[in-house]
């Protein structure tokens, strides 16, 4: 019970960011009008697939060092549920662009980014489903992970500011800082972030323990 | 030992120069095949679709001339390089060669292109330096993916799958950098991509230089 304290934390603060999300005020904005409320949404995802994907490289890197199958177990895990935010922010994000854009999919720079970056982690998981033997495909899918994600660095953060896009906080448009001058969507934003990731690292444990068990079973 | 190794690949290639012979008529054979389907006469694509078009083929020329780096040697071969030499030394050499080929490939195919499909670029200094910046990047990448894929059992599927997203933010920065040289603006205005191009091309280069042991080790 005392160890579990985060997972209520984590299911409170989802809780909040839904009737938060959508009963509080927010800022009257021509365009945006209501869909500012993806803010909560979309935005943390993103937030949390980033880190969840970070901590899968961290683990990947260690599994390179070490050579503990525990941490190759663990970088995939995080991949996964990384993957998974990602899938339900490109799709918050997409209902979002159809509403303020006018189209599902504009050919926008971070959209484009984003479906790369989904591309790049899609073809991690063809790859370890190629590879037979247990070491080798820890050891190879290790490494695609790291070169992959220093890859992706350049995609997410310095390519999309190179270009013009109509994505809030890029080519002269409005970024949350300019939204929320009553700091009311501040209120629901942090928590959520807090709470998505929370969320991603709760079923990651799951995921890890599931194959940890299923491991054990193949041995004996 | 980098010149031996660097010797050993083109000494290899020189005795099977139908591999290479191969891959030059893929390429001329993929352009003549692109200019009888546009069914043109010279000159009459849009330089958008040139550029795109041209770029396209060589990114797939490129694959399926550096998968062979490591998808084509036999494990004992592998075994003793790796007796005699350190990964990072043949990892550089492998790079170093590919990169070459791939700038005879591109110059070649920017040869046969323009021959059939004109070539609108006014700004040839600045093409051919991105000619260069993406042979190195391609090289880098492929050779890379290429080692990932060797292990695996479906490597030529996976070689694709694998290289194109991670190459796909280096080439958008390519066909930028032509589209510019197509349309002769000055070298300012391609300074931001070429600055880019090349520390994408550093990152990947760096990460390659230090996982590659880890990959080769086995």
């Amino acid at each position: 019970m005392k160890r579990n304290w985060w997972k209520f934390i984590a299911a409170l603060l989802l809780i909040y960011t839904v009737i938060g999300g959508f009963l509080f005020d927010a800022p009257r904005l021509n365009i945006l009008n209501e869909t500012i409320r993806a803010l909560h949404f979309h935005v943390p995802m993103w937030f949390g697939m980033i880190i969840l994907l970070t901590v899968s490289v961290i683990y990947s890197i260690k599994y390179l060092s070490s050579s503990d199958s525990k941490n190759d177990m663990i970088a995939v895990s995080f991949a996964n549920v990384g993957m998974v935010l990602g899938v339900l922010g490109i799709l918050t994000g997409m209902i979002w662009a159809q509403f303020t854009w006018g189209e599902w999919w504009s050919g926008d720079p971070k959209q484009n980014a984003a479906a790369i970056g989904l591309l790049i982690y899609a073809a991690y998981f063809v790859l370890r489903g190629s590879l037979e033997d247990p070491q080798q495909k820890a050891r190879i899918s290790a490494v695609y992970n790291i070169f992959a994600f220093a890859a992706l660095i350049p995609l997410l953060f310095v390519l999309p500011r190179l270009t013009d896009s109509l994505h809030p906080g890029n080519g002269g448009n409005p970024g949350f800082n300019a939204y929320d001058l009553d700091s009311n969507l501040r209120l629901v934003f942090y928590p959520a972030v807090i709470g998505w990731t929370l969320m991603g690292v709760w079923i990651t444990s799951l995921l890890i323990r599931i194959s940890a068990i299923a491991e054990k079973r193949n041995t004996y | 030992m980098l010149k031996a190794l660097i010797q050993k690949e083109i000494l290899l290639e020189w005795r099977q120069k139908a591999a290479f012979n191969g891959i030059l008529l893929y390429l001329i054979s993929t352009i003549f095949v692109c200019y009888l389907s546009f069914g043109l006469k010279s000159n009459v694509i849009s330089p958008i679709s040139w550029n795109a078009l041209f770029w396209i083929i060589i990114l797939f020329a490129a694959v399926n001339s550096v998968t062979k780096s490591f998808i084509g040697q036999s494990v004992g071969r592998q075994l003793y390089y790796y007796t005699i030499a350190s990964p990072q030394h043949i990892i550089i050499a492998k790079v170093i060669y590919n990169t070459v080929m791939l700038v005879i490939l591109a110059l070649v195919g920017f040869g046969c292109y323009s021959l059939v499909m004109g070539s609108p670029v006014t700004n040839i200094g600045l093409f051919l330096i991105d000619v260069f910046m993406a042979a190195v990047g391609f090289s880098i990448t492929l050779t890379m993916v290429s080692g990932i894929s060797s292990k695996a059992n479906n490597s030529t599927t996976l070689m694709a799958i694998l290289s194109f997203p991670i190459i796909l933010p280096m080439l958008m920065m390519v066909i930028k950098i032509s589209k510019n040289a197509i349309d002769g603006l000055e070298w300012s205005s391609s300074s931001n991509e070429l600055l880019t191009l090349g520390a994408i091309n550093l990152i990947v280069g760096a990460v390659t230089y230090v996982l590659f042991p880890y990959l080769w080790r086995n």
